[in-house]
């Protein structure tokens, strides 16, 4: 039983992701993570200042039942069953994360230094995990869906959108790390 | 009993991104950096697999736990907002480190930072529902 504890290999893990996509067609449902954003605008009252925001999201309450199990999800990976949490990055990787000041990589899940309840002291790093998140919201509502909408569950449809969304996907995260990257650390 | 099975699925799905390591901000990073076939391993396998499933519901007419008919809507054509959304997406993607999925996984093993990202990304779908009339679709 040694293997649950340890980190899951690809060919395990994706296929169980393509088995949560098949689960949720089957309950008449589709997958699909970032709507439920929209749906947290709505129950927040953004109705009030934006159309896109009207309308019955207590259709959405199934979806928010996943994020919530999501939540309970990591929960019990992170406590019940990891023996460590280290990610066994490439090394090349790790050298050159920590050339940059990210001390831990290949050491932990993720980095401390954006991570740790001492950031919240740090305003670089708030400005960071604001400006990554605005970015995240906004482009997938834009985009129409988020890694699990279009790069599962539109490329497995074969969807001609989708493959322009996964391919944004990649060009915008390549130009922050190659390119934006370096300017930040 | 609908509910709890939603919650299954959404526990399972958790338990999967963390112990794939698909919500660690590193692997991320070393994606976009090429420097493992992880991650791409993991999508492509998710989507590999996934094709053959869709296919044999279409093909097959399979019909969900409830008998009803599996409808799969296309997205609507056009190319601007798949890509001019998909780039700003994974702008965020690589910086957070987490796309929508993995912040919930994060909050859950409980580090408390990802909470920034998450009511950040509210507010970035909230600025889009402003400025959807004014953007290309």
């Amino acid at each position: 039983m040694n293997w649950l504890y340890e980190p899951w290999p690809w060919y395990v893990s994706g296929p169980l992701i393509s088995l949560v996509m098949f689960l949720l067609l089957m309950m008449g449902k589709k997958f699909g993570v970032s709507s439920n954003l929209r749906t947290m605008c709505a129950i927040c009252g953004a109705g009030k200042t934006a159309d896109f925001f009207k309308f019955d999201w207590k259709s959405q309450r199934w979806n928010l039942v996943v994020v919530f199990g999501i939540v309970i999800g990591g929960f019990i990976a992170e406590n019940y069953l990891s023996f460590d949490t280290k990610v066994n990055l490439n090394a090349n990787v790790v050298k050159d994360l920590q050339a940059k000041g990210f001390a831990d990589a290949g050491e932990s899940y993720i980095p401390s230094m954006l991570f740790s309840d001492q950031v919240l002291m740090t305003p670089k790093t708030i400005i960071i995990l604001v400006i990554g998140g605005i970015l995240v919201g906004f482009g997938a509502r834009y985009a129409g869906g988020c890694t699990s909408g279009h790069a599962i569950s539109g490329l497995s449809n074969l969807q001609i959108p989708s493959l322009i969304a996964v391919v944004g996907f990649f060009i915008g995260g390549l130009v922050m790390i190659h390119l934006i990257f370096p300017l930040l650390f | 009993m609908r509910t709890v099975v939603y919650l299954v699925i959404g526990v399972f799905f958790g338990i999967v991104l963390f112990k794939s390591e698909a919500a660690s901000w590193f692997r991320i990073y070393e994606m976009f950096q090429f420097g493992s076939f992880h991650m791409y391993g993991i999508i492509g396998s998710a989507v590999g697999l996934g094709i053959v499933i869709v296919q044999f519901i279409k093909r097959y007419k399979v019909r969900s736990f409830f008998g009803d008919k599996i409808v799969i809507l296309s997205k609507e054509k056009s190319f601007y907002r798949y890509m001019i959304g998909g780039i700003i997406f994974g702008l965020g993607w690589a910086l957070a480190g987490a796309c929508p999925g993995p912040m919930f996984v994060l909050l859950g093993a409980g580090y408390l930072p990802i909470v920034i990202v998450i009511i950040a990304s509210i507010l970035g779908t909230f600025l889009y529902g402003l400025f959807r009339d004014k953007l290309p679709h």
